[in-house]
C-alpha cells in the first residue's frame, strides 16, 4: 500500500501527544524518544515488505508496547502523569489505562491539549510556532528552519526554550476548564493564522514545505472544530479564511513555477469544494455576533471567490470590509490593501491618493509589494515611466527569485504602454 | 545463476526526522521492487531486531545484544545473479549507502 507523503510526520505528532499525556508533560523528551524509536522500528520492518494493511494501528500498538515497558522499568525512578499515577502503579490497571489513552478520540483530545499547551502565553509567537511544528506536526529543527528561512541554531534555541516552559507546567492543558480554554483560544487562533500565512504568503512560495505549512494549519484548525471547546465562531471564521485562501493555490503558480499575480489568476482553477466549505464555515461563524479580524478577512476572500474575474469583483464591498478591518486592526499593510481595492473601485488616481494618505507609510518602504502596488496603479493610468521606476525599486527589494521574476514581467509590461 | 546474500549493516542514525524516515522507506521499497521486477530477488528477506544474544566459546557464554550500531546487521535479502561482479553491481543501488551504511555481498556456497 502507498502511504500519503506526510504519514510519518502526522503519526509522529499523534504518538507524541498520546505519550506525553501518559508520561506527563514533564517527560515530554521521553515521549519524543519513544515516538522516534517506534518510527525507526517501523522503517526497519516496513522497508522490506511495505507497510502493513493498517499502518496507523501498527504504530499505535508498537508505541503502546514500548510505553508499557518504559512505565514498568521506570515506575520507581520517575514520576509520570500525576493524574494517572494511581492507574499506572499496578499491573491490573496499567494495560487498560494505556489502551484507553491510545483510543482515537483520546488521541485527538491529546493533540488538542498539546496545541493549547504549546500556545503558552509566556512564549513568543515564533517559539509557539516552532514547538507546534516540531511536537504536533513532526518537523525536525532543520525542516522548520528551512520553512521559515531561518537559521537552524535560532530555531533550535526557540524549541528548546519552549519545551522547557512546557515541561515546567504541571500537566497538559485541561480541556475541561472552560474559562482557561476561552482565554487560551485567541492565542491558538493567532498561532495557526501565522502558520497558515507563513505557508501561504511566505517568502519562498516555490518550496514544497510551504504547502505543508498550509495543510498543517488547516489540519490543526479542524482539530479545534472537532471539539466542542474549540468550535467557536472565531475558530469557524479562521477556518473559513484558510479554506477560501487555500482554494486559490492551484492557480497561484504557472507551469514554470512562477507566481501568478492575483489579478491574472485563472479562477476556473480555484478549488470549488474548498470555496463551498469556506462559505459554509463563514455563514456558521456569524452565530454569536462577535466579529473578529478573521471574520472580515474571510469575508473579503469570500467576495473575491464570488467573482469569476478580477474585473467582476464587488470592489465597493471589499473597500467597506477593509474599512472594518482597519477599525479593528489598524496597520499600513491593511491600509495599502484598502487603497488597492479603492483603486480598482474608483480608478488608479483615487488609489494613489489613498496610498499617499496611509498613516505610517514609511513602514512599508522595505516591502517590495508596496512599490509594486504603486507601479501597478501608475501603469493603469498610463504613466509607464513612473511605473517602471517603481517596479525597478520593488525589484531591488525582492526577497527571492520568484518575486524577482514576477517583477521583471511587470517591467516588460511597461514597455507595451505608449506615452511613458 | 548463483545466489547471494545481501547483509545490510548500519544506515540509521536514530536522529532522522519522520519525513526523512518515510523517504528512506520509500527508497528501499522501490529499490527492492525494481530488483524483483528484473528477476534478481530470490527472497526479499527480513529485517532483524536490534537486540539479541551472542553465544560464544566452549563455555557457551551468553552475552546480550545490542551490538555496535555501525556493524549491526539490520536485515538481509537473497539475490540471484550471474556472478559476484553482477551481484556487487546490483548492491550499488541500495539506499543504505545514502545513510552511511554498508552492504555485505556474500556468495551462497554451492554444494
Amino acid at each position: 500500500m502507498d502511504l500519503d507523503g506526510r504519514f510519518f510526520r502526522r503519526e509522529a505528532g499523534r504518538l507524541t501527544a498520546a505519550l506525553t499525556r501518559l508520561f506527563g508533560v514533564r517527560n515530554l523528551a521521553l515521549a519524543e524518544d519513544v515516538t522516534q524509536d517506534t518510527l525507526c522500528r517501523a522503517l526497519e520492518v516496513w522497508k522490506f515488505h511495505g507497510p502493513p494493511p493498517n499502518p496507523s494501528a501498527w504504530l499505535m500498538t508498537a508505541a503502546k508496547n514500548r510505553a508499557v515497558d518504559v512505565l514498568r522499568r521506570q515506575r520507581t525512578a520517575r514520576t509520570f502523569a500525576p493524574e494517572l499515577a494511581r492507574w499506572l502503579e499496578t499491573e491490573w490497571t496499567l494495560r487498560p489505562t494505556v489502551d484507553a489513552l491510545f483510543a482515537k478520540d483520546a488521541i485527538e483530545d491529546d493533540q488538542l491539549r498539546m496545541m493549547l499547551s504549546c500556545c503558552h502565553p509566556r512564549l513568543p509567537e515564533a517559539a509557539q510556532l516552532a514547538v507546534i511544528l516540531q511536537v504536533l506536526c513532526g518537523f525536525s529543527v532543520s525542516e522548520i528552519a528551512s520553512a521559515f528561512l531561518d537559521g537552524a541554531a535560532a530555531v533550535e534555541k526557540r524549541v528548546t526554550r519552549a519545551k522547557k516552559v512546557l515541561a515546567a507546567s504541571k500537566s497538559l492543558f485541561d480541556l475541561g476548564d472552560a474559562g482557561e480554554a476561552a482565554a487560551r483560544l485567541p492565542v491558538v487562533h493567532r498561532a495557526l493564522y501565522l502558520l497558515f500565512n507563513e505557508g501561504y504568503h511566505g517568502a519562498s512560495p516555490e518550496s514544497a514545505v510551504r504547502g505543508e505549512l498550509v495543510q498543517e494549519a488547516m489540519r490543526l484548525v479542524s482539530l479545534l472544530l472537532d471539539h466542542p471547546m474549540g468550535r467557536t465562531p472565531a475558530t469557524r471564521a479562521l477556518a473559513a479564511l484558510m479554506c477560501l485562501h487555500a482554494a486559490r493555490m492551484p492557480a497561484r503558480l504557472d507551469q514554470a513555477g512562477d507566481l501568478t499575480p492575483f489579478f491574472e489568476q485563472d479562477r476556473s482553477l480555484w478549488d470549488a469544494a474548498l470555496i463551498a466549505q469556506g462559505r459554509r464555515l463563514l455563514d456558521e461563524s456569524a452565530a454569536g455576533g462577535e466579529v473578529t479580524t478573521y471574520h472580515i478577512e474571510a469575508a473579503i476572500a469570500g467576495v473575491h471567490a464570488a467573482a469569476s474575474a478580477a474585473a467582476e469583483t464587488d470592489w465597493a464591498a471589499i473597500v467597506r470590509l477593509y474599512d472594518a478591518l482597519l477599525a479593528l486592526r489598524p496597520s499600513p499593510v491593511v491600509a495599502l490593501h484598502r487603497a488597492i481595492a479603492l483603486g480598482q473601485h474608483q480608478g488608479p488616481a483615487r488609489g494613489l491618493e489613498a496610498i499617499a494618505a496611509i498613516e505610517g507609510r514609511e513602514r512599508l518602504e522595505r516591502y517590495p509589494f508596496y512599490a509594486a502596488a504603486v507601479g501597478e496603479m501608475e501603469l493603469a493610468r498610463g504613466q509607464a515611466e513612473r511605473a517602471r521606476e517603481r517596479f525597478r525599486h520593488a525589484l531591488a527589494l525582492a526577497r527571492n527569485p520568484t518575486e524577482r521574476r514576477s517583477l521583471e514581467k511587470r517591467l516588460i509590461a511597461c514597455d507595451g504602454v505608449a506615452g511613458g | 545463476m548463483s545466489q547471494f546474500l545481501f547483509l545490510y549493516r548500519g544506515g540509521m542514525t536514530g536522529n532522522e526526522s519522520p519525513a526523512e524516515m518515510q523517504q528512506q522507506m520509500q527508497r528501499w521499497m522501490s529499490w527492492l521492487k525494481d530488483l524483483g521486477e528484473k528477476g534478481f530477488v530470490k527472497d526479499p528477506g527480513q529485517p532483524l531486531e536490534r537486540g539479541g544474544k551472542v553465544v560464544s566459546g566452549k563455555q557457551k557464554l551468553v552475552t546480550d545484544g545490542p551490538f555496535a550500531e555501525k556493524d549491526l546487521v539490520s536485515g538481509f535479502t537473497l539475490v540471484e545473479a550471474k556472478d559476484l561482479a553482477q551481484a556487487t553491481e546490483l548492491s550499488m543501488g541500495c539506499p543504505v549507502f545514502a545513510y552511511g551504511g554498508a552492504v555485505e555481498v556474500r556468495p551462497i556456497a554451492k554444494m
